[in-house]
């Protein structure tokens, strides 16, 4: 499995740490129900098919916003999670 | 017996080997296999159930009956395939699974027992009575079972793992694979041309076929010598590519020719990750066989195996042959074996409209219906609409078409599909992205469809990669026409043999399909058809046509099982290469080690890291009398420990502080310049993740501290909240464990030794408790801040790595000129345990900052990574096991990390479980063991006498619940 | 027809025509008093506890596949009750009594082969950690020993104490745990479930759930509607999909566990032998394969297949370890889709939703759960009350943030049990 680090270009996968959905960009408010603080640590859509994850790579030190597929492992796109965070805000 | 002919054998080169304890000779380019048939050594192996005797059914990969054991000690190697087994002088191999000898072994009193035997016997018997299941019958039937043995000994031999890159793989070098490879080379494309044979060519070697007006192998030599010259290409013979994975990179085992793997340092097989832009799988076809009763005797074997012995090794596979065929390769079979002077019998051709043109007796629209012989084929019957006949034959070479070896285009989950012109599975486009097939693995039989698949495969690879085509134009070839007519089993009374290794018959699959194990996966689960070493490559169509007949399905309704890596068996030395001794994971060592090691001191593992267990002086003949002395040096004098391995991580810009503030529970943008400050941070889910001191540098430069066990992990977690929560925050993060080496200087002296040091002096006043900021040292600038993880009056100091290991050497002479010294793990343990300081220990992962008392530490002014999830209720309830100290006060002393605690008087079982110790030392301060640990609603406890019981040590012991810290409560040491 | 070495007797004398199917393929009827989705060994034994203990049998079991064609069908087989937290300890050690009666009960051999359970540890804080654990097993009435280093050589001579990465400084031992023959153990679910009345319909997929006012009213398939006063989700590895059917997002992600067999060898393996430090873990088949695997691929897919990164991690694992299992040549490999939780144990619990149960979240310890789960499940369906050794699986502890069982001690990243 390989994997385009926005920086450093595609990589093997083994340069890449997991860590699971992007759903962890879009922290809640410090105030926010308990409902929504558990959705955002513990409920996943996990989807079969398209989905967004989060990854970091290792040897450059940023986290990639990976596009990808579920059922095929097709990776369609990636970006910086600062740049969307950013683009987001 | 071997014949006269030139074939691919070097006569010139002559090798002893030795089968069975008996010498034989053979030639260079010969196999095992090969080499035993021309010796007329038809017996090469039994089977796994039955124990029947088995010769070569194949001349490649797929063969499952000709298994041998060979090298001795710990080079022992089980399994081994006879036919891809390449002769060497002095090779020594073994027939397995018999006994005593193969010839003549008792276990096939199994197939005498076979009735009882059959499909998914064992499911249904071996309950009663039940104690004799793992007493009786398992054990005999796990020593009845397995293949071979392996030798018990440590591996003491090389393998290695490697790396490679290119724009196209070619998959198979047969004559579609060689010219893609060729195409694509001559376009300028990266090319890998990988085969699994020792020489490129496939079936062209085994065959008179010619191509562009030569021998096909001729052909095939010149096309790779061209290949050969090319820079841009290289030739990966012996090397099966085993596995296709995600975007586009595959597994590839190299098997290091015998002579050059001999030589020192080189490796025996090397398995490659190839990453490749495109692929064309050009792997070929597999014979298929016919189940027909007893078609399991050897000398039984594939006619395209009897050409390839015939053709490529000049080996004759018998003196009197009958060939049985659906195709005209039974023909071809016929007129090659007769133009080598080789006797044939019988031609059997199972379609009623074939027509014979060769002189042999011919039976159209007939079959092989049985098999005479023991260890040796004898004689065949054959059946036609008229009747049967018995034929002498020592050998029969069979076939029931080819099956395209579609495995690699299944890796990624597709399916293949069922063609029924060929009646067999082929592959379906883009199953394995980038991959794309060509030749007989596609189901183009005839050569010359093969060659112009190889071009057109290129072709489209070129395109896709962007290059422009070459103008290559596949060469006159063989272009005949796939005539098929259909034959799985033959029907009739009997055992007839689908998965030969593992005793699978026709019978056994429709007893399957009566015991309603009707999916194809029941079927291959209940019977172990296609479970073998060959993983179904010889039987699995015929088993499902087998099923497809009993359930009255078609075969694509029926389907087949699915298609798993690797395509053929990797050995777990060359994927797992690298990692025996000590290559598992990387090592890391100190700047003080080598100074360490000189003090004789024993190390531990800490991540990654080895760390001194206790410095032991002459006379100390046991770790505590080194620990206690250590701790009391502590204590009174002072002593020096590496603290390197904690993580540092370099934290600095405008947005510092706020950010600490942001991952720590408590405040760091209030902290002043020159000061540490302690802190912890949570993970989201409300749990203490790792704790450290934090030094503010200067006003937008902190560096942190880590646990050794969570330095990367915690600087992954500071890059994640800062990219993916605040990246509007100005702060970045550099790891700088690897740059200081930092050394504890602990107790009451501990300042006397650094001024000593030190170019300016330091006092209470310029540097008090949790004061830090640089120093020098002997003008090599530095870093001192006043912290303490023993209690006493402490400073840490760091350098440069390059000056850690003279700093350590200096801090320990001088530590040891006034009365101090060295000390390690072991102390600093007891150390911290007298002063109630957590570790991983403590803060394991389950653990609120409620649970170790540091509730007050979560500041309420601020948000915190964690702070939402640990104001959950049941994160914060009195019942929740909270930490305490713990001290022996009955007539055992003994405490033990791990043990269970109790109330007095309960009976230890979970129901009145109170909660676990997970730390314990004897402190020579207190003169008494001391622990750290969890008890329900610990804290309202202090003063309780609870029991701790430890079953497995059988330790019992009552124990006083106390404030976790044992020693100096009020700290006035460490500000002393 | 019931089993034995007689009837395996009679019947070979007798050509072996009596044979009769191990249970019945059943068109599904218009309505169930119970409908379980999923024909893994979860549901299966479901079915089977709830005839059995409860005399519900108007139960369908739908499977979309095969029976047992799930991670039933695709595990290392171990079995084990070697879990240290509350919950986890009483259940497992349920399920392992029931395991250890199996073959009684079902009158079919799933080859439950206690052959016991080595569990490595290669520092002073991983020997703490084992005691605890070895304790919690102890005080819930199971076995466990500790083992010395000079004690592991003894059972394990084959291991490499003297050069391996992470020494090895003992053990701990469970007797009673060992292996199963995986496919048997839904085979013989399936054939007592049939036996005793419920419709085991293959090939039929669920494609909705109905529900009206909160009630669950039954399940749409791709073989027509099913009305049901009950239905149970028992499709670990799918639990996110079928549970989205009934409005309901969990706390699951889905993750890919590969494992790997070798070909058949002589005994040469005759304990399970775990390596924490390495994620690797083996056992040797009654048939001599060398049945093995590691860790998770580390990142959520639905592929039912992995990568080579954590193929090679587990062959240097195991090469570091037991340097001996070199020239053994790995046959297969196979992933199978992880129902990750965000704490590492699993789910038995009812949800909003009237008459609608869920069974989930079991990571990659589900293959030895299946006799507890498949009992605690059918208790809590046909009482509506929870079975006590699965009281503590409820689906709203990551909401009150009381009862988590997080064994590994990693918190709420899902891959990271």
């Amino acid at each position: 499995m390989r994997i385009t680090c926005p920086i450093c270009g595609e990589r093997d996968r083994r340069e890449f740490y997991y860590q699971g959905a992007a759903v962890a960009l879009d922290r809640p408010e410090a105030d926010a129900e308990p409902e929504a603080w558990v959705d955002y640590v513990h409920v996943r859509d996990n989807p079969c098919g398209m989905t967004r994850d989060l990854w970091y790579h290792e040897h450059c030190g940023s986290w990639v916003v990976v596009t990808r597929n579920t059922a095929t492992h097709e990776v369609i796109e990636t970006a910086l999670a600062s740049d969307i965070k950013e683009q987001g805000a | 017996m071997r014949i006269e002919g030139k074939g691919l054998i070097d006569r010139g080169q002559q090798i002893n080997f030795q089968f069975d304890g008996h010498s034989y000779q053979g030639f260079g380019g010969d196999t095992l296999a090969s080499a035993l048939l021309a010796n007329d050594i038809a017996l090469m192996g039994r089977s796994f159930k039955y124990h029947r005797p088995r010769g070569v059914l194949s001349a490649g990969s797929e063969e499952p009956n000709a298994l041998v054991t060979t090298g001795l000690g710990a080079a022992q190697e089980p399994n081994v395939r006879a036919t891809t087994l390449e002769l060497h002088e002095g090779l020594v191999t073994k027939s397995q699974n018999r006994w005593p000898s193969l010839g003549f072994d008792l276990m096939s009193l199994n197939d005498w027992a076979a009735p009882f035997l059959g499909a998914g016997f064992y499911y249904k018997t071996f309950m009663w009575p039940k104690a004799l299941w793992e007493k009786l019958y398992e054990p005999v039937i796990r020593n009845a079972a397995g293949l071979g043995a392996l030798s018990g000994k440590h591996n003491v031999e090389t393998y290695e793992k490697a790396y490679a890159h290119c724009d196209l793989l070619v998959i198979g070098a047969g004559p579609a694979g060689l010219l893609a490879a060729l195409t694509a080379a001559r376009a300028g494309a990266d090319v890998i041309l990988a085969e699994e044979d020792t020489r490129t060519g496939g079936r062209l070697n085994a065959e008179t076929l010619e191509v562009d007006g030569k021998p096909g192998a001729v052909w095939a030599e010149e096309i790779t010598a061209e290949l050969a010259q090319m820079d841009n290409v290289r030739i990966m013979t012996r090397t099966s590519v085993v596995g296709a994975y995600d975007q586009g990179t595959f597994g590839a085992l190299e098997k290091v020719p015998h002579d050059v793997s001999m030589r020192l340092g080189a490796p025996r097989e090397c398995f490659w990750r190839i990453v490749a832009k495109r692929a064309v799988l050009a792997a070929g076809a597999i014979e298929r066989p016919v189940a027909f009763r007893n078609n399991d005797r050897p000398g039984i074997m594939t006619a395209g195996a009897v050409r390839a012995y015939l053709n490529r090794w000049r080996v004759a596979t018998g003196r009197n042959v009958v060939v049985f065929g659906n195709t005209d390769e039974a023909h071809r079979t016929v007129a090659d074996l007769q133009d080598a002077g080789v006797h044939v019998s019988a031609l059997v051709d199972a379609r009623h409209h074939a027509k014979c043109d060769l002189d042999v007796p011919f039976y159209a629209g007939a079959e092989v219906c049985d098999a005479g012989g023991g260890k040796r084929l004898e004689s065949v019957t054959i059946r036609t609409a008229k009747g049967t006949e018995n034929v002498q034959a020592d050998c029969l070479a069979m076939s029931g078409g080819w099956n395209p070896t579609v495995n690699l285009t299944c890796h990624m989950g597709g399916r293949p599909t069922w063609d029924r012109d060929i009646a067999a599975f082929v592959p379906v486009d883009g199953a394995v992205p980038g991959l794309s097939t060509a030749g007989a693995c596609q189901g183009d039989f005839s050569t010359h469809k093969c060659l112009e698949a190889g071009v057109a495969a290129a072709q489209g690879a070129l395109d896709d990669l962007g290059l422009k085509r070459a103008d290559v134009v596949a060469p006159a070839a063989e272009d005949g026409v796939y005539d098929i007519y259909p034959v799985y089993a033959v029907p009739g009374k009997g055992r007839a043999w689908l998965d030969f290794q593992n005793d699978v018959t026709v019978k056994d699959v429709k007893q399957a399909a009566v015991e309603n194990f009707q999916s194809v996966e029941h079927m291959k689960r209940y019977t172990t058809q296609g479970m073998a070493t060959d993983q179904g490559k010889n039987s699995n169509v015929a088993a499902l046509a087998v099923l497809a007949d009993a359930t009255g399905r078609g075969i694509p309704e029926t389907g087949t099982t699915t298609y798993r890596p690797p395509y053929t068996p990797v050995s777990i030395a060359s994927l797992g290469a690298g990692a025996q001794c000590k290559g598992f994971a990387p090592e890391r060592f100190t700047t003080s080690h080598k100074a360490t090691q000189e003090k004789g001191a024993p190390f531990i593992e800490a991540g990654l890291w080895y760390r001194p267990s206790y410095f032991p002086k002459a006379g100390e003949t046991h770790w505590r009398q080194s620990c206690d002395r250590e701790v009391n040096m502590v204590r009174n004098a002072v002593g020096v420990c590496d603290v390197s391995t904690l993580g540092k991580i370099d934290v600095q810009g405008p947005d510092a502080g706020a950010f600490l503030d942001f991952v720590y529970t408590n405040a760091f943008s209030t902290l002043k310049v020159r000061r540490v400050r302690y802190g912890f941070m949570l993970r989201e889910d409300g749990h203490v993740m790792d704790d450290g001191t934090t030094a503010r540098l200067s006003e937008q430069h902190f560096v942190m501290t880590t646990t050794t066990a969570a330095a990367g992990q915690v600087m992954r977690h500071l890059e994640f909240v800062h990219q993916c929560l605040v990246p509007q925050m100005d702060v970045r993060f550099t790891s700088v464990t690897e740059q200081w080496a930092q050394f504890a200087v602990a107790g009451p002296q501990s300042r006397d030794l650094l001024n000593d040091l030190l170019d300016t002096p330091i006092d209470d006043e310029s540097w008090p408790f949790m004061a830090c900021g640089e120093v020098s040292i002997g003008g090599v600038k530095g870093r001192l801040f006043r912290i303490s993880f023993s209690g006493e009056h402490a400073y840490e100091v760091a350098v440069p790595s390059r000056y850690g290991d003279s700093l350590f050497r200096t801090l320990m002479t001088k530590a040891e000129a006034l009365g101090g010294g060295a000390y390690g793990m072991e102390a600093l343990n007891v150390l911290r345990i007298e002063k109630g300081f957590i570790t991983h220990a403590e803060i394991h992962g389950r653990v609120t900052a409620y649970d170790i008392g540091m509730g007050g530490m979560v500041s309420g002014k601020k948000d915190c990574i964690g702070k939402a999830s640990a104001a959950r209720p049941g994160m914060v309830e009195e019942s929740r096991e909270r930490m305490v100290g713990l001290k022996p006060v009955g007539e055992v002393k003994e405490l033990i990390a791990g043990g269970h605690l109790f109330d007095k008087g309960a009976e230890a079982v979970s129901a009145n479980d109170q909660g676990y110790i997970t730390s314990v030392g004897f402190s020579p301060t207190l003169g008494h063991n001391i622990a750290l640990g969890f008890l329900k609603d610990g804290p309202a406890r202090h003063g309780e006498v609870v029991r701790m019981v430890e079953h497995l040590n059988g330790v019992e012991t009552l124990c006083e619940v106390c404030h976790p810290v044992f020693f100096d409560a009020e700290g006035g040491r460490t500000r002393g | 027809m019931a089993f034995s070495g007689w009837r395996v007797l009679k019947e070979g004398l007798t050509g072996n025509k009596g044979w009769a199917p191990h249970w019945r393929d059943a068109a599904p009827k218009d309505e169930y008093d119970v409908v379980i989705i999923g024909g893994g060994g979860h549901g299966l034994s479901t079915a089977y506890y709830l005839a059995k203990n409860h005399g519900i049998s108007n139960v369908a079991v739908l499977e979309k596949g095969y029976l047992g064609g799930g991670n039933v069908g695709r595990n290392t087989t171990i079995v084990r009750a070697n879990y240290f937290l509350p919950g986890n300890s009483e259940f497992y050690s349920h399920s392992l009594k029931l395991w250890e009666g199996l073959e009684d009960d079902l009158n079919y051999n799933v080859m439950m082969s206690q052959r016991g359970q080595i569990s490595l540890f290669h520092s002073d804080g991983q020997r703490d950690a084992a005691i605890r654990r070895g304790n919690s097993i102890r005080n819930q009435g199971d076995d466990a020993e500790l083992l010395s280093r000079d004690d592991v050589k003894r059972h394990l001579p084959y291991l490499d104490y003297d050069q391996a990465r992470f020494p090895i400084y003992g053990a701990l031992l469970q007797r009673r745990a060992g292996t199963a023959r995986h496919d048997a153990v839904a085979w013989g679910f399936a054939r007592g479930a049939s036996d005793r009345g419920v419709d085991l319909i293959q090939n039929c997929e669920v494609t909705g759930i109905d529900v009206e006012g909160g009630v669950v009213k039954g399940v749409q398939t791709s073989r027509g509607a099913i009305k049901a006063k009950k239905v149970a989700i028992i499709v670990a590895g799918r639990s996110s999909q079928v549970a989205a059917m009934a409005g309901m997002r969990l706390p699951i992600e889905s993750h890919i566990l590969q494992a790997f067999v070798t070909e058949g060898l002589k005994p040469c393996i005759d304990h399970v032998v775990s390596f924490g430090m390495g994620h690797f873990y083996i056992s040797q088949s009654d048939k001599g394969g060398l049945v093995f695997g590691g860790d998770l691929d580390m990142y959520s897919s639905y592929a039912a297949r992995g990568n080579l990164p954590l193929v090679e991690h587990v062959m240097e694992a195991g090469m570091t370890l037991m340097p001996m299992i070199g020239k053994a040549k790995v046959l297969r490999s196979w992933g199978g889709i992880m129902d990750m939780s965000p704490d590492g144990s699993p789910i038995i619990d009812k949800t909003q939703t009237q008459g609608l149960y869920l069974n989930c979240g079991w990571c990659y310890g589900g293959f030895k759960a299946v006799p507890g789960s498949g009992y605690s499940t059918a208790h809590l369906i046909a009482t509506d009350t929870p079975h006590t050794p699965a009281a503590r699986y409820r689906l709203d502890r990551f909401f009150t943030g009381r009862g988590l069982m997080d064994e590994e001690g990693t918190g709420s990243q899902h891959n990271l049990h």
